[in-house]
């Protein structure tokens, strides 16, 4: 009988910039358990909503996370919304979907950026991020900020993005997308990548279900399931399908990811041809009073965001399920039996955002 | 060979430009609108004290006493809501991000002498302003009173 030894993974590692511990327990090269700890960078961000005026919230959901930024201001202002039973204009919905698909973009690509860092082709690692460059100079101009964008409100957005510069992003995505083409063909059919991705982290579609997975990694075996097609903001006016591969395990999860990224310069090219003139705010009156859960799909997977208003400036209370959260138990699921070498590639295939789910 | 696709996306960026800036020789240009770091224009602010009170970080402090407008950059989010509440736009966002330093320092701005003097002049009016509306109103006051005892002394 083979001896276990612990092996510590984090709080700081090199493939993550972010503090997740996990207690890996060896037999040989093979991992048999591993037990993650949490709670490094808890800052207490719910909890402020009994300090902090309703709208000056918005400023602090949009900092639970650098990287889904947008996508926590939007559950934040949607679910205060529609407590206050407000309609946002056509221009706004439209406006918001536009920078929801670039920031998921600037997220999916960042996160092959980390993929190809992991299993160690810094190369492709530059590439992707020089690229991803291009995305951030784009909602830069758009909205003042490269990761914190500080547009969202509740009513609306705090400026306008004029049509102009909207027709100016268009060439810049057309030669994303060419850039691409070609980091993704080196994703997908790289003999020495592939060896890497294939057979890493199998997950039938059934576990990804049971263990409550989310996002890409959901899709990634198989299961076609994506809040976007709710229909919030203004995705029940875009054609989009659904990306799944059935390959299940972390090529599958690439591959979804991979795609989306491409289906987000789909996307925000239909938005861009139908986005209506007009205000993009609406006025806002009195405190709300109720409750509302919002769902809502950002780059990692759906988010639930859940607000109790008791008509006074303050909110009762604000809680956020994040995907990463929901994505855990599969990552634990995944590294059992997993060789020690592909502990990273299995870490980062779930995307952790670590700051979004310790808030 | 599968990959020779990305060999030729390497050679080529082995041998392009590169995608980084040559800084300090290259000054990046920031586009219109990107938030860097709150400047005040101390020849226009009116020490209201509504930046103070709007900002979510607490970041500003207005003495008014002092006549004096802080900030503390390292508390700062950027988030340009001061800015947008400033009712005489002496607020600006610039451009360049805020500069590092190895302590948490306070920025303190005096308010100029110009200003100063415009606000004390200001103050003066509206103090006089009220001087003459309170004097305005114990004289109609008294008048009542007059009217009122020389009503109850007069029986009809
Ligand atoms: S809101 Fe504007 S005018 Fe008022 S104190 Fe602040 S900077 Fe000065
Ligand atoms: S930009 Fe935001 S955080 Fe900074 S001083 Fe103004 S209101 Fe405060």
């Amino acid at each position: 009988m083979s001896s276990r030894s612990v092996i510590p993974f984090g709080p700081q590692h090199p493939v993550l910039p972010e503090p997740i511990h996990l207690d890996l327990v060896l037999e040989d090269e093979r991992v048999v358990e591993a037990v993650p700890s949490i709670g490094f960078v808890h800052r207490g961000l719910e909890s402020l909503v009994s300090k902090k005026d309703f709208k000056e919230m918005v400023y602090v959901a949009e900092r639970i996370c650098g990287i889904c930024s947008f996508g926590h201001g939007f559950g934040y202002c949607d679910a205060v919304e529609h407590i206050m039973d407000i309609h946002v204009t056509e221009r706004t919905d439209y406006l918001r979907t536009i920078l929801f698909e670039l920031s998921r973009m600037h997220s999916h690509i960042l996160w092959m950026g980390l993929m190809a860092d992991a299993f160690g082709f810094e190369n492709l690692f530059m590439d992707t991020w020089r690229i991803r460059e291009k995305v951030l100079d784009m909602l830069e101009a758009a909205t003042g900020g490269r990761v914190i964008f500080s547009i969202l409100d509740v009513g609306g957005l705090r400026r306008d993005v004029p049509d102009d510069m909207l027709k100016s992003f268009l060439p810049v995505l057309d030669d994303i997308e060419k850039e691409l083409a070609i980091d993704i063909k080196t994703f997908l059919n790289d003999s020495a990548v592939k060896s890497r991705l294939c057979g890493v982290g199998i997950l039938t579609p059934e576990q990804v279900e049971t263990l409550g997975c989310c996002g890409p990694f959901l899709r990634g075996s198989g299961v076609k399931r994506d809040s976007r097609k709710l229909g919030y903001a203004a995705y029940d006016d875009i054609d989009f399908e659904i990306i799944t591969s059935n390959d299940c395990d972390t090529y599958g999860r690439t591959f979804v990811r991979a795609y989306e990224i491409l289906q987000s310069i789909k996307i925000i090219r239909q938005a861009i041809s139908k986005v209506p003139s007009g205000e993009v705010m609406v006025p806002v009156k009195g405190f709300p009073q109720g409750e509302h859960m919002t769902r809502l799909e950002q780059p990692r997977g759906e988010a639930c965001y859940y607000v109790k208003a008791n008509g006074t400036r303050f909110l009762e209370r604000m809680r956020v399920r994040t995907p990463t959260f929901a994505n855990i138990p599969a990552l634990t699921e995944t590294l059992q039996g997993c060789d020690m070498a592909d502990v990273p590639i299995l870490i980062v295939a779930i995307d952790p955002c670590i700051s979004c789910t310790e808030r | 060979m599968n990959n020779v696709n990305f060999v030729g996306q390497a050679l080529k960026n082995l041998f392009s430009k590169p995608a980084t800036l040559n800084y300090p020789f290259e000054k990046r240009e920031f586009p219109e609108g990107t938030r860097g770091h709150v400047e005040n224009d101390m020849d226009v602010c009116i020490l209201c004290g509504l930046c103070q009170m709007k900002c979510p970080t607490g970041a500003i402090t207005v003495d008014k006493k002092a006549q004096t407008w802080a900030i503390r950059p390292f508390s700062c989010i950027q988030c340009r809501c001061c800015v947008d509440n400033c009712p005489k736009k002496s607020l600006s966002m610039d451009k360049m991000y805020q500069e590092p330093g190895p302590e948490k320092t306070e920025r303190v701005l005096d308010l100029s002498d110009k200003q100063k003097e415009v606000l004390a002049a200001q103050a003066k009016a509206a103090a006089e302003k009220a001087a003459a509306a309170k004097a305005a109103m114990e004289a109609k006051k008294k008048a009542e009173a007059a009217a009122a005892a020389g009503g109850a002394g007069n029986p009809s």
